[in-house]
C-alpha cells in the first residue's frame, strides 16, 4: 500500500487536490452522540453497534421458533454455528472440552465477523474491529479465558511450569527458554491477537480507500489521458473488495482458532 | 490531567484507546457474550439434541413395529400349526368314533336278528309241542274211539289203550321221517 500512495502523493500534490488516506480514517472523527462524555459515539462507534445489533438479530430471527425440520433460515443459523462447533471448538479442544468453550468461541467469531464485515459493506464501509480498543479487549479476553482454562485444568502451580518450563529440555536451557516462553504466551499472545486482528483492518480499509479515492481522483479531478489510470484503480478497487471479504472472514476465523488452540495448549499436561 | 493527555494522545496513536471506544467495546462484548451464552448456543444445543431424539425415537420405534410384528407372525404360525394338529386329531378321532359306531350297530344288530330268531324258533317249538300234545291227546282218544267202535270192545285198560297209541304214533312218525327222505330221492 505504501509503495502505491508514494508513487500517488507526488502527483496528488502536484494537482493539489488528492489526499491519501491516513490515520485520520480512524482517529479524531467527529462525535455523532453524547460528544465528550465516555458514551460518546462516532462513526465507527455506530457501525461497530450497528454490525453487532443486526448479527444479533439475524440470530434471535434464524433461532426464535426452532423447529425439528429447520426453515431456511434456521438451517443457515445452524450451519453457522456448526461451522464454529465442528471446525473449531471439537476439532481444537476435543468433544467436552469443546462443549464448554463454544458459547465463548462462537461469539467471538461471529461478533469479529459481524464487525468485520462492515468494511465491504456500502455506506458502512469501515470496520467496527478496526479501532484498537475492540481487538484489544477481545485480546485480554482470550487471554483470561486461556490462563483460567490452564489454572482451572492444571492448578496454577503446574500451569506455570508447563508454561514456562517445557519438558523435555536440558535445565541450563530453561535460563533462556523460561523468559522466550513468558514474553511469548504472557504478552505476545494477547497483543499478536489484538494487533493482526486491527492492523488487518486498518490496512484492508486503507487500501480500499486508497484504490476509490484514486479512481475519484483521476476520473473527476484529474481528466485527461491521466484520467484513464482511474480504470486500473477502480479495478484492483473491485478486486481488493472482494479480497478484504475474505479476509474479514479468515480474521475472525484465525482469531477464534487461535484463542482455542491456547486454552487446547494452557490444559494440556505436556506441550 | 492523566486521562486529558490519554485523550489527546489517543488522537493520533492508534495503538491507544480511546475512552468511549473502549465503553461501547466493552458494551459490544458483554452483549455478544451474553446472547450466545444464554441464548444462540443452548438454543442450536437444544434443535440438534431433539432431532437427534426424534430420530432415535423412530429407529425405536420401527424397530418395536418389527419386532411387534415378527412376534405376531410367529404366533399365528403356532396358532396354525396346532390347529393342523388338532384337526387331524380329530378327523382321525371321527374315523375311529365312526368305524366302532358302525360296529357296535353292526353287532347290534346281529345280537338282535339272532334273538328275535331264536325266539320265533322256540315259540314255534313250543307250538309244535303243544300241537302235537293236543294232537297226541286227541288222535288216541280217536284212534280208540274208532277202534272201539270197529272191534266193538271197550278198551278199558289204560295201560294196554296207551300203549296201543303209542305203537301207532310210533309208526306214523316212522313213516313220516321215511316219507321225506324217499321223496326227497
Amino acid at each position: 500500500m505504501s509503495n502505491a500512495a508514494y508513487l500517488l502523493i507526488p502527483m496528488a500534490s502536484e494537482e493539489g487536490e488528492f489526499h491519501a488516506p491516513g490515520i485520520g480514517e480512524f482517529l479524531g472523527l467527529p462525535a455523532l452522540f453524547f460528544a465528550d462524555t465516555p458514551f460518546e459515539i462516532n462513526r465507527i462507534i455506530l457501525v461497530r453497534l450497528l454490525a453487532i445489533a443486526l448479527m444479533l438479530f439475524l440470530f434471535w430471527f434464524a433461532l426464535r421458533k426452532p423447529t425439528r425440520v429447520p426453515g431456511r433460515n434456521q438451517s443457515i443459523a445452524e450451519l453457522a454455528l456448526g461451522f464454529v462447533q465442528v471446525q473449531i471448538a471439537d476439532q481444537i479442544l476435543g468433544k467436552d472440552m469443546g462443549r464448554r468453550y463454544l458459547p465463548l468461541l462462537a461469539g467471538l467469531f461471529f461478533g469479529i465477523l459481524a464487525m468485520n464485515i462492515t468494511g465491504v459493506v456500502p455506506f458502512m464501509n469501515i470496520s467496527g474491529t478496526s479501532i484498537i480498543a475492540m481487538p484489544l479487549l477481545l485480546g485480554l479476553v482470550a487471554y483470561v479465558v486461556f490462563i483460567y482454562a490452564g489454572i482451572k485444568a492444571l492448578g496454577p502451580g503446574k500451569f506455570f511450569k508447563n508454561s514456562l518450563f517445557p519438558a523435555g529440555v536440558p535445565w541450563p536451557i530453561y535460563i533462556l527458554l523460561a523468559p522466550i516462553e513468558f514474553i511469548n504466551i504472557f504478552i505476545v499472545r494477547p497483543l499478536s491477537l489484538a494487533l493482526r486482528l486491527l492492523l488487518n483492518m486498518m490496512v484492508g480499509h486503507l487500501l480500499l480507500v486508497l484504490c476509490f479515492s484514486a479512481t475519484n481522483f483521476f476520473f473527476f479531478t484529474a481528466g485527461g489521458w491521466v484520467g484513464l489510470f482511474g480504470v486500473g484503480t477502480l479495478a484492483f478497487g473491485f478486486i481488493f473488495t472482494f479480497v478484504e471479504f475474505a479476509v474479514y472472514i479468515l480474521q475472525a476465523y484465525i482469531f477464534t482458532l487461535l484463542t482455542a488452540v491456547y486454552v487446547q495448549q494452557a490444559v494440556a499436561e505436556e506441550h | 490531567m492523566p486521562e486529558l493527555v490519554l485523550a489527546a494522545e489517543a488522537e493520533t496513536n492508534p495503538f491507544l484507546p480511546a475512552i468511549y471506544d473502549i465503553t461501547w467495546s466493552l458494551v459490544v462484548l458483554l452483549v455478544v457474550m451474553v446472547f450466545f451464552v444464554r441464548f444462540a448456543i443452548p438454543r442450536f444445543r437444544q434443535i440438534l439434541d431433539d432431532r437427534a431424539e426424534a430420530i432415535e425415537g423412530n429407529i425405536a420405534k420401527a424397530d418395536d413395529a418389527q419386532r411387534k410384528a415378527e412376534a405376531a407372525l410367529e404366533q399365528y404360525t403356532a396358532q396354525l400349526a396346532v390347529a393342523r394338529v388338532e384337526a387331524g386329531q380329530i378327523r382321525e378321532q371321527a374315523r375311529a368314533d365312526g368305524q366302532r359306531i358302525l360296529a357296535e350297530l353292526r353287532e347290534q344288530a346281529t345280537s338282535e336278528a339272532n334273538r328275535i330268531t331264536a325266539t320265533a324258533k322256540a315259540q314255534i317249538e313250543a307250538e309244535r309241542q303243544s300241537a302235537v300234545q293236543s294232537l297226541r291227546s286227541e288222535v288216541g282218544s280217536l284212534a280208540i274211539d274208532l277202534a272201539s267202535g270197529v272191534i266193538g270192545e271197550s278198551l278199558n285198560d289204560d295201560a294196554r289203550a296207551s300203549a296201543m297209541v303209542e305203537r301207532f304214533l310210533a309208526d306214523i312218525e316212522a313213516t313220516e321221517n321215511t316219507a321225506p327222505s324217499a321223496g326227497k330221492n
